[in-house]
């Protein structure tokens, strides 16, 4: 779970971490009024896209007065900004975050992330903290310090005072940065991230360590420890596709084409969109149902199909396994298609246990689907079918 | 010969009385897999399956002689179990708890280094020697017993290969699901060089996915033993739709890009046999069989 600037900041106050004064915008009216009530010489005005890159996309203002942040408001809202993170889709700005901009005498990078190849929790630190980290690092301009943290993720004082020491930290203000370190790691390991990042950290001349910007990434897999991070996903403004995904143990992915995909396992699943890619067809999802789905599930991811009216043609890429056969796949079409009242060109390659019977629950339920005997056929099938269904008037 | 398990393979299920324990080892003792017991704590002292339950792997292994076990616990207590299993010092566990949290991972990480075990897994379907020993949830009817072996992060994929390759005449020495989870325990090299010692392998399919870094190191390995027997990959997830990024951690830190093109050109490079499309693994170790190298 990918949260929100101001999410990851207000979690972030709760590890008593300082951040700069500010609130959440819905619209200009509010942004200014935001604004008017924080007071001073001038404002950050930040789209809340859940990504970073956000400077140089034009998604941060920094302004002088009420008037302003509510101009820049009206421009950010509403607005969907590619950066560098956001990938060609773009995020789009549903709300921003209106702050008091922090004057500041340096400014710092920090990052705690899981390097997963090594399983650790690894952080790392730059003196030099801004938007240009990345190409300032590949150009070797900017020196990145590298910390391991031992498995139960805390820091001892020491290491802490000499990684300060590496990126430049003024020794007056190295006890509030050996504590600030503490706490992040602290944040990282109570709220199960996989990454916490802090960039820029800024230093104020009365030697405060403020975090300007923080970037938060929630491990799903820890989420059932967290009911108080429910309300965060809400604020998320989270697809249709990925509500239901969430709720119905499956792995779905919007994509823009026309041939949708469903597979069981996240193997077979990319296989399957390397397959259809491979056929010269455009795949309108990736379909992954985990194991323990049960056939309403599978109805539920279905219908995600049978819904979007780019759909032309369904590609079914099973193998039955020992928890979920084949049937359970077929009786999750067969519902949705009563539910929805639709149906599509449906390809079909059942494999493994209980393909037999599944061809008989297909039947049962009227379905009228195409088999093929194996998963290169069927791809080609279902781009083809996909291709006819679109030409027709 | 088979990896990591044989014919004297004594398995305990933890988490054998809940619902997917009990009906895995179920399907594992009608297999013939030597199912000596589960752990249940609070438990022990009772029988599950004409089975006893025991309250700590530790006490398992003393009663019984275990020398495996099976990990079919919730995630909330899924590294908990691995970490027990390791500190009693049992030479295999094998874990198939889907969504275990990162952050317990790496704790069970720590603990391997501490210890001698091979863990296989997280998510992972499990390890099948056909006819001999199944500890595992994977399907077992396209199963046949012969010399080639799976190692796959796909359990998915491996049942596909496993169907392929017996389809073409091949049986399957070994399957080893090593798990889709980022963190897990056996990497595909240490589980590839298993099969290298093994006399009765005579070809191994490697099944990858985009991310991480286990393809990447299989292929320095390659690179440098040569092996003298065919090795098949396939890599999925070249038309993955591209992850949004967040942060400058990653991108900065030195990782490798994890692309299923850059997986396959590394492999490729070490030697191994690319199958280009999920339908023709077994048709391309067959093929590379019929070559005399």
């Amino acid at each position: 779970m990918r949260l929100h600037e101001f999410q990851a900041k207000a979690l972030l106050t709760g590890f008593g971490i300082a951040i700069p004064e500010g609130r959440v915008a819905l619209t200009p009216e509010d942004a200014a009024a935001i604004a008017r009530h924080l007071g001073g010489e001038g404002f950050a005005v930040k789209a809340q896209i859940g990504s970073g890159g956000r400077g140089k996309a034009g998604a941060v203002r920094i302004v002088r007065t009420p008037e302003e942040v509510s101009s820049a408001a009206r421009d950010l809202l509403g607005k969907t900004f590619v950066t560098i993170q956001t990938g060609p889709a773009g995020a789009e700005a549903r709300s921003i975050l209106v702050e008091r901009a922090v004057v500041a005498w340096r400014s710092f990078y920090l990052s705690f992330f899981i390097d997963v190849a090594k399983a650790e929790t690894v952080l790392l630190a730059s003196s030099d903290g801004n938007e240009d980290i990345e190409e300032r690092v590949h150009a070797g301009q900017a020196r990145l310090e590298r910390l391991p943290l031992a498995a139960g993720g805390s820091i001892a004082d020491e290491d802490a005072a000499a990684l300060g020491a590496r990126i430049g930290i003024p020794g007056g203000a190295m006890p509030a940065f050996v504590d600030l370190l503490q706490r992040l790691a602290k944040a990282f390991s109570a709220l199960d991230t996989t990454l916490v990042e802090v960039n820029p950290l800024l230093l104020t001349e009365e030697g405060n360590f403020i975090a300007a910007d923080a970037k938060i990434v929630i491990d799903d897999s820890a989420l059932f420890r967290h009911p108080e991070l429910a309300a965060l996903r809400e604020e998320l403004e989270d697809s249709e596709g990925d509500r239901v995904a969430q709720n119905r143990q499956l792995n779905f992915i919007q994509l823009d084409g026309d041939v949708g995909l469903v597979a069981n396992g996240a193997g077979l699943g990319l296989a399957t969109l390397d397959l259809v890619r491979a056929a010269d067809g455009k795949p309108a999802n990736f379909m992954d149902i985990r194991t323990t789905a049960t056939s309403l599930d599978v109805a539920y991811g279905f219908s995600l199909l049978l819904n979007n009216p780019a759909v032309r043609s369904i590609l079914v890429n099973v193998h039955g396994g020992g928890m979920q056969p084949c049937d359970t796949i077929a009786d999750g079409l067969g519902i949705a298609m009563r539910r929805t009242g639709r149906s599509l060109p449906t390809v079909v390659r059942l494999a493994g246990n209980n393909a037999e019977y599944a061809r008989f629950r297909f039947a049962n339920f009227g379905c009228r689907v195409i088999d093929c005997p194996d998963m290169w056929s069927a791809a080609t099938r279902a781009v083809a079918e996909a291709k006819r269904a679109g030409g027709r008037p | 010969m088979t990896i990591l398990v044989d014919h004297d393979t004594k398995v305990i299920c933890q988490g054998m009385t809940g619902r997917a324990g009990t009906h895995y080892t179920s399907v594992m003792l009608a297999y013939g897999t030597r199912v000596v017991g589960g752990v249940r704590p609070g438990k022990g002292g009772s029988f599950h399956l004409n089975l006893p339950v025991f309250d700590s792997v530790a006490s398992s292994m003393a009663e019984t002689g275990a020398n495996a076990s099976m990990v079919f616990v919730p995630p909330a207590n899924a590294a908990a179990s691995m970490i027990e299993a390791i500190e009693a010092g049992i030479p295999l566990v094998v874990a198939l708890t889907e969504r275990v949290p990162l952050r317990d991972m790496i704790r069970v990480r720590d603990a391997l280094r501490q210890g001698s075990t091979v863990l296989v897994g997280p998510n992972s379907q499990g390890v099948l020697a056909p006819g001999v020993c199944k500890i595992g949830v994977m399907a077992t009817g396209d199963a046949q017993r012969g010399h080639i072996g799976i190692l796959s992060r796909s359990a998915s994929l491996t049942s596909e290969a496993t169907a392929q390759l017996s389809a073409v005449g091949l049986g399957q020495s070994t399957t080893v699901g090593i798990g889709g989870d980022a963190i897990h325990g056996l990497s595909m090299r240490t589980c590839f060089e298993m099969f290298l010692a093994d006399p009765d392998t005579h070809g191994v399919i490697v099944i990858g996915e985009i991310g991480g870094t286990d393809e990447e190191e299989l292929a320095d390995f390659i690179a440098a033993a040569k092996p003298k027997i065919p090795v098949v990959a396939l890599v999925v997830g070249r038309h993955a739709p591209p992850e949004r990024r967040m942060g400058h951690a990653g991108a900065i830190a030195g990782s490798t890009d994890g692309s299923a093109e850059s997986k396959i050109r590394v492999l490729r490079d070490a030697g191994v046999i690319i199958a280009e499309s999920p339908h023709l693994v077994g048709q391309r170790m067959r093929e590379a069989l019929a070559v005399p190298a």
